[in-house]
């Protein structure tokens, strides 16, 4: 009896000096352990901080844009246009003269010729348009000398801003445009204002004059084609799919088919749409329609998803208590399932939706990319969207590209984080727990 | 008349059917003794006009829609001169094209060239009739399908079994969508790979080791002939997917078993949605970063330390894939974590093992196959990324494994074979779809055994 038990002691001594010893090591892995999990947290919420500080810093300088004010003789024979012309005639004349020797009269002390040249340079070439539509706007001002607010050029922009970069940039060009923007500044001709323009104008090669609404018009016409197309195809394809279909093999079929597309790469589906609606269907190259209609095949399985989630969710005794009562099937599930299931449909339909809003590849394929000047005026013309007008920009060797990149992207990022929230306002309010 | 007129036209007519044909059946109830009478409601009696004025000719106009352009087209070309039929293919649309944008009023006519009248006066002339023919066509099947529900109206009939019949067969067409668009991507995607493989063996293909894809534009242009061996673009391809899944799947696995295990609710309520949100910016701007911030940034370092990096090196491109993806695994692993029974913890922590032996030696072994099966999905995304590539990568395919130089991977190559200005028939743009299959079947595959490797391993906790 004894013998055993002091065995028993000098185990227990022995087994618990042993943990003992190993104790301060294992603390130690399991303290290793946790900082790494932390570590790889924080990197993440790093990269995160790091990439919208650089888009917001870098877009920023967009919002803001650049004017100057000229002071121009508009004399009507000089621009070629009889005393009382017409719209059209106002906006065909060309301006580029009576701008120049308004520049020239502002700066009379410049008299060679590579200066004026220089000095011409100071404002946007999209200054013409601005002055024809003060002309439109005011037919009285033709033969008078107006003084008008036109954009100026985007280095001259940058340097007004006297953006960092700047500073170092001491060539002598750069210098000379100091020294007019210096002299325009005390004559109070030359100021900032926040850039509409950004929102009223379609794309342009200058980056002055290029605006988002073309783009964002192109992605307002493709999503509502593609919630058009997907959102009543997926309903219906989930309600089937979880409250119809019977155990067979199509069913089957059908689900394997959902999983499966929803981890196709998107590229894919663009060669879909360049091959089956482009080539066979022949539908019109560039549109938001075909954008849409590929788009569309792209959420459904998101939609399909979250939808039977949602249907799932609704007790049983809802449906029985309907059936009870005499209701067919479809009736018991268009009046009482689907209403309850709803918000959870709607959230996952915005969740669908903004993914589709940032996707680009499969409308590279179809031909969104080109540089499309006019904003769209509906689903069949030529149009781009959002992500790809960042994609356009941002091969754009000019700093002032990069910086509107970044503005679209802030433009991008907005649409989104507003759509991610309306989703999850529709989760927090109208979701029910049973 | 456009066609979106017509539209609306038998919009109405189905509008109107609804409600006539509601309204008789209310009176036919009526003078049956009741609502109670009818066997469906006249609800219904209405809707079953409607979709009797809708379907047949919406059908019939999407039928009409497809065949119409290769009708009149044959038609037209029939006017074509004996000396004509002897053209090649390509001669043919090009002359049949001419004819229709001039029949558009696009172009102007070509002076002096008879046959061109003759044939855009036949175009205009079949174009007017068919559009004519066709909108008589619907507006008739519209209305004599509101007529035939109209005299359906009698209290035996049993409308809403018909109705209910109807949604029935629409949701499961709408289900079948999805095996539609995989059929769609397959046959797509297949025939114009054979077409490709017609002309470049599959052999080069598969086993070359040279991509340069540029064949010449017109046919009588001297020109190389293009090499299509796509070996380096799966090098490429594998370089920096495997760069994105280095850098991804320590830190997302890591992130979520720090979320699910050790971190305070706080802190999981601020850094979840902020996973989300970085789960959720869209790939172009993922791409901007990593072509505008950090290869720059990488290249500059490089050159500190004596390196020549790649202004476009797979280094860039594959870390800020790995970025984009960590949020992928993150998530999933989160899942799987969360669904490893709470016993199973308690049990190792009673038998006094620390919070990361159990752990590891616990929780990750039976949360493994969800694990894996995430991990491979997100090598099947990295694989099928395009827009940071697209944006970051290079152009030239060089084979190589150094992460500090350019490469190219299967997705710019289709986008950039894919955006040109190029005839579709020319190999150079069938390739695109030959790496586009590629894609497709190497992501099929690696989906395919990810849910494979959950079903057969997943082990069951009650």
């Amino acid at each position: 009896m004894t013998d055993t038990h002091t065995v028993n002691a000098i185990q227990t001594t022995d087994t618990t000096a042993i943990v003992r010893a190993g104790l301060a090591k294992r603390y130690a892995r399991e303290r290793r352990f946790k900082f790494m999990g932390w570590a790889a947290v924080a990197i993440s919420m790093l990269f995160l901080a790091f990439l919208m500080t650089s888009i917001v810093l870098k877009g920023l300088p967009a919002f803001t844009a650049t004017y100057i004010k000229l002071d121009i003789a508009l004399q009507a024979d000089a621009l070629g246009l009889t005393d009382t012309p017409s719209e059209l005639e106002l906006r065909r004349a060309k301006y580029g003269k009576a701008i120049k020797s308004s520049l020239r009269a502002q700066f009379p002390e410049l008299t060679k010729r590579k200066d004026k040249r220089e000095l011409y340079q100071l404002v946007s070439s999209y200054a013409p348009r601005q002055v024809a539509d003060a002309l439109v706007a005011n037919p009285a001002l033709l033969n008078s000398t107006a003084s008008i607010w036109v954009l100026a050029d985007d280095q001259i922009a940058a340097l007004a801003r006297n953006a960092a970069y700047t500073s170092k940039r001491t060539d002598e060009r750069t210098q000379k445009r100091r020294v007019y923007i210096a002299a325009l500044r005390a004559d109070e001709r030359i100021e900032t204002r926040f850039n509409w323009l950004f929102f009223q104008r379609g794309d342009s090669r200058e980056p002055e004059a290029a605006g988002l609404k073309g783009a964002i018009m192109g992605s307002l016409y493709t999503l509502f084609v593609t919630l058009l197309l997907s959102f009543p195809i997926g309903v219906a394809a989930a309600v089937y799919l979880e409250e119809f279909a019977p155990r067979n093999r199509l069913t089957d079929i059908i689900e394997v088919n959902i999983n499966n597309l929803a981890a196709v790469p998107s590229i894919v589906f663009g060669l879909l749409g360049v091959a089956m609606f482009i080539n066979f269907f022949h539908l019109p190259r560039s549109a938001p329609l075909v954008g849409g209609i590929v788009l569309s095949l792209m959420t459904l399985p998101t939609i399909i998803i979250a939808s039977r989630a949602a249907l799932k969710s609704v007790p049983p005794s809802i449906a029985d208590a309907a059936l009870a009562l005499g209701a067919s099937k479809i009736q018991t599930i268009s009046h009482h399932v689907l209403p309850l299931a709803m918000p959870g449909i709607l959230t996952g339909t915005i969740i669908g939706m903004a993914q589709a809003l940032g996707e680009s590849a499969p409308l590279l394929m179809i031909g969104m990319v080109a540089f499309i000047v006019d904003v769209p005026a509906g689903v069949t013309d030529p149009a781009t969207v959002l992500p790809i007008q960042v994609y356009l920009w941002s091969d754009s060797p000019e700093r002032a590209f990069t910086e509107r990149t970044s503005a679209a992207i802030m433009v991008l990022l907005v649409f989104l984080i507003l759509m991610n929230a309306l989703a999850v306002l529709l989760r927090k309010q109208f979701e029910r727990r049973w | 008349m456009p066609i979106s007129n017509l539209l609306l036209i038998i919009l109405a007519v189905a509008l109107a059917g609804f409600f006539v044909v509601r309204q008789r059946a209310y009176n036919v109830a009526l003078k049956n003794g009741g609502i109670a009478k009818l066997h469906s409601l006249p609800l219904y009696y209405g809707y079953l006009a409607g979709i009797w004025a809708l379907v047949p000719a919406l059908l019939m106009l999407a039928l009409w829609g497809l065949m119409e352009s290769t009708l009149i087209e044959r038609s037209v070309l029939s006017l074509a001169p004996l000396s004509m039929t002897g053209l090649g293919d390509a001669q043919l649309t090009l002359m049949l094209n001419q004819v229709k944008n001039v029949a558009a009023g696009v172009v102007a006519p070509t002076a002096g060239d008879d046959v061109q009248a003759a044939m855009v006066a036949q175009m205009i002339k079949w174009q007017g009739s068919s559009l004519l023919a066709k909108s008589a066509l619907a507006i008739l099947l519209a209305v004599g399908g509101a007529l035939w529900a109209l005299r359906q109206v009698r209290p035996s009939y049993r409308a809403r079994i018909k109705v209910e019949g109807f949604v029935r067969l629409a949701m499961l067409f709408c289900a079948s969508v999805a095996i539609l668009t995989t059929v769609g991507i397959i046959l797509s995607v297949l025939f114009e790979s054979v077409r490709f493989f017609g002309k470049v063996p599959i052999s080069e293909f598969m086993l070359g080791t040279h991509w340069s894809p540029q064949t010449s534009i017109r046919a009588d242009q001297v020109a190389s002939e293009g090499s299509f061996g796509a070996i380096p673009l799966f090098v490429g391809t594998l370089l920096i997917s495997a760069i994105a899944l280095t850098v991804a799947v320590p830190i997302g696995l890591m992130s979520a078993i720090y979320l699910t295990e050790y971190a305070a609710p706080r802190t999981r309520a601020f850094a979840k949605p902020a996973m989300e949100i970085l789960a959720g910016i869209p790939t172009v701007v993922y791409g901007f970063f990593a072509a505008l911030t950090v290869a720059p940034a990488l290249r500059g370092w490089g050159e500190m330390i004596g390196l020549s990096v790649s202004s476009e090196s797979a280094l860039a491109a594959g870390l800020v894939m790995g970025v984009m993806i960590i949020p992928f695994i993150s998530s999933l692993t989160d899942d799987v974590l969360n669904a490893v029974p709470q016993t199973m913890r308690d049990g190792s922590l009673g038998l006094g093992a620390t919070q990361s032996e159990t752990i590891r030696q616990v929780v990750i072994p039976a949360a493994l196959p969800g694990i894996v099966s995430g991990i491979l999905l997100a090598a099947s995304r990295a694989i099928g990324e395009t827009m940071i590539v697209v944006m970051a990568a290079g152009l030239a395919a060089n084979m190589t494994v150094n992460p500090l130089e350019a490469v190219t991977t299967v997705t710019v190559q289709i986008v950039t074979l894919l955006t040109g200005d190029q005839e579709f028939d020319s190999a150079k743009t069938l390739a695109a779809f030959a790496l586009g299959l590629m894609l497709f079947v190497t992501t099929l595959i690696l989906n395919v055994i990810a849910l494979y490797v959950v079903r057969k391993y997943r082990e069951q906790y009650e």
